[in-house]
């Protein structure tokens, strides 16, 4: 009966490629369980959120800009997890990409604005890419288990940050008042990313992480290198067998995770802040990795993904000044999201069992 | 720096180094017998927070400290259940199921904590108990024999987890379904049962070491208290080459670097204190860099268990 498998065939592939998508709307109902235990009534706590989220022009723009580094720093998860390995050093890459971006900016304030700005953009990603880059490093020549490094090297940049707010980089201004306010002295204005709409933050940041997100998908399926890459992520044993150097294209997807993650922290400052400030990345370093995780690590599959994410952030803020339920269940939801979409993949990894035995 | 090294300083240091150990020492040998059964629970931070939490929420309700403790076990049962249920039963990639968990225990300690207690409040944790006799030892009793029940607690907890690991059919049965989880289950083993039984007890560990932190060590709960700890304690099995005697090696050392980082605050030696915190993660990735080449590594560790396979 070839037209029944056909059919179970198509079925299968349909909720193979739909479970994924169920994890939101899933996590979101879990969500409005706990809310509605908090006796707040779910309906009004999620109307608020997403309203305030996509509901109107202010709350849409804000969105848009949270989204920003979360797709960044997701295309740099894409990248890495595509190439097998696990970077969850987001959040110390974004931190010194943005330190490097403000300490170089306000350093050389005085080049023209078209060469100062992607110059402050690209050394933003480059130290990211270093502080990528010895996770990756120690993981090719030592063994050193990445996940491990990384959130390590989160903790470094970290403390990095504070002291640099607070000694070398301190906004000479609150030495003077005696505030002593941790954030860094403002970027010279030729170094601030343009605004797309007037009374808004929406900044030019969004369109280049839009095109940071098909330039990742032509590098990842259109280039030699991005094969690689693929290649020793689907199967490090046969990629070796073919001759590609499996250790080499793991350090580099760790370099490149870190490029996009300092890139992200980089288009902070620039377009948002304008300065560094303490807690800038706000744990965009892990709500990215949702993010990428969630638009089936595919790089334009992050693009609407961020938008979610990032309206979920800007809504729940909303939501928890209308209705007190704290803010904190967003970060519930993001964890469920993650836990649902790693365990929904068991379905694909059986199907394609089944297929490798039928031959 | 000579006022470093006087003789009351360096047992301060050694004192207070001891009592750092102890969140670290529990959730790191829970995190080993998971490890040893193949399963990395990279969601210990998340399953620490939801101990802090419950255990504080309940000792100070209930005014019982050992309520309290209780509670947290509770708490870091349940949430190794979930990790068990999602990385043993349903496969899930470990390294990123285990963000998920540390997402939700965030999340959730966070909520929590911002409904029922809304602010920072202290409580009056586990005391000092000096050991009879050998509390009296100069010196070495006030650094050894003077602490809290949690820190003994989790001293003791060393020769036992070695114990239990390597001379018990239970300890048997976790190292063979670490290493080759299909010869196991040909001689009868059930896996899945062994993984879940050790995510579980890694679990029920976990959240006591978050209470070792909100009931003894810090006394109270705040939003994200850990901040990053139970990584630490992934990392230190690691370090330890899957052994409790190595973990503990590797807690000492770490916990001592953190004293000492704390004691060069206090004397105000003039090394920012930002650097001085950030040297226990240097010394934990020069530590990894060491014994990464040491492979003994469980040889199934991450690797999902499906029966029929190869």
């Amino acid at each position: 009966m070839p037209a029944k498998t056909e059919y179970t065939r198509l079925l299968n592939r349909t909720i193979e490629a739909l479970l994924p998508l169920l994890a939101v709307p899933v996590a979101l109902l879990i969500g409005a369980g706990m809310i509605y235990a908090l006796g707040v009534n779910p309906f009004q706590a999620y109307g608020t959120l997403f309203q305030g989220a996509f509901g109107n022009v202010s709350g849409f723009t804000q969105s848009l800009v949270k989204a920003t580094p979360l797709l960044l720093v997701g295309l740099g998860v894409t990248i890495a997890f595509r190439g097998g390995v696990i970077n969850i050093g987001g959040e110390g890459q974004l931190i010194v990409g943005a330190l490097a971006a403000t300490a170089f900016s306000i350093g050389f304030s005085d080049l023209p604005r078209i060469i100062l700005l992607p110059l402050t953009l690209l050394i933003a990603a480059l130290s990211g890419a270093v502080w990528g880059g010895v996770p990756g490093v120690l993981k090719a020549r030592l063994g050193v288990n990445e996940i491990l490094s990384t959130v390590m090297m989160n903790a470094i940049a970290l403390q990095l940050s504070n002291y640099l707010l607070r000694g070398p980089m301190i906004d000479p201004a609150e030495i003077e008042r005696g505030t002593q306010i941790a954030q860094s002295d403002l970027l010279p204005q030729a170094a601030w990313l343009s605004r797309l709409m007037p009374r808004t933050l929406l900044h030019g940041g969004a369109i280049l992480a839009v095109i940071m997100a098909v330039l990742v998908y032509i590098f990842l399926w259109r280039t030699t290198i991005g094969y690689r890459i693929r290649a020793v992520g689907l199967n490090p044993d046969a990629a070796r067998y073919a001759g590609i150097p499996v250790q080499f294209y793991q350090a580099l997807s760790l370099i490149l995770g870190g490029a996009f993650a300092g890139l992200a922290g980089g288009v902070e400052v620039s377009g948002v802040h304008h300065r560094m400030i303490e807690g800038l990345s706000g744990g965009y370093g892990f709500s990215g990795i949702v993010a990428a995780l969630f638009g089936k690590l595919h790089p334009l599959g992050a693009i609407p993904a961020s938008v979610l994410f990032g309206g979920l952030l800007v809504g729940a803020d909303r939501m928890q000044r209308a209705t007190q339920v704290p803010s904190a269940l967003i970060t519930v939801i993001l964890g469920l999201v993650v836990l649902f979409v790693v365990s929904s993949e068991i379905w694909a990894r059986r199907r394609a069992r089944r297929r490798e035995t039928r031959g | 720096m000579a006022e470093l090294f006087t003789l009351p300083v360096l047992l301060g240091i050694i004192y207070s180094g001891i009592r750092l150990a102890t969140p670290y020492l529990y959730a790191a040998i829970g995190e080993t017998f998971a490890q040893r059964s193949g399963v990395l629970n990279l969601g210990v931070d998340g399953i620490m927070l939801m101990g802090a939490y419950t255990g504080f929420y309940v000792a100070m309700k209930t005014g019982n400290l050992f309520l309290g403790l209780l509670g947290a076990a509770t708490a870091g049962l349940l949430m190794g259940l979930l990790m068990s249920v999602v990385s043993v039963s349903l496969q899930a990639e470990q390294g990123i199921s285990g963000i998920g968990l540390n997402l939700f225990g965030l999340g959730l300690s966070t909520l929590l904590f911002k409904v029922t207690l809304g602010g920072v409040e202290s409580i009056r944790g586990f005391q000092p108990i000096r050991v009879p006799l050998l509390g009296q030892i100069p010196y070495l009793g006030e650094i050894f024999f003077n602490h809290n029940l949690l820190v003994y607690g989790a001293f003791l907890l060393v020769p036992l987890a070695n114990y239990v690991l390597n001379n018990t059919t239970f300890g048997l049965k976790v190292r063979a379904v670490g290493q080759n989880p299909q010869a196991a289950d040909t001689l009868g083993v059930n896996v899945t049962l062994i993984r879940y039984t050790t995510v579980c007890l890694g679990g029920i560990l976990a959240g006591i070491a978050g209470a070792s932190l909100s009931l003894a060590l810090i006394n109270l709960f705040q939003e994200n208290m850990t901040s990053g700890m139970g990584f630490i304690a992934v990392a230190l099995v690691y370090f330890g080459g899957w052994r409790p005697w190595g973990v503990l090696g590797g807690a000492l050392l770490f916990s001592f670097v953190n004293a000492l980082q704390l004691w060069v605050q206090v004397k105000g030696i003039n090394i920012p204190s930002d650097i001085a915190v950030m040297m226990p993660y240097i010394l934990t990735i020069i530590a990894l860099t060491l014994s990464g080449r040491r492979a003994r590594q469980p040889q199934a560790l991450t690797k999902p268990f499906e029966r029929g396979e190869n």
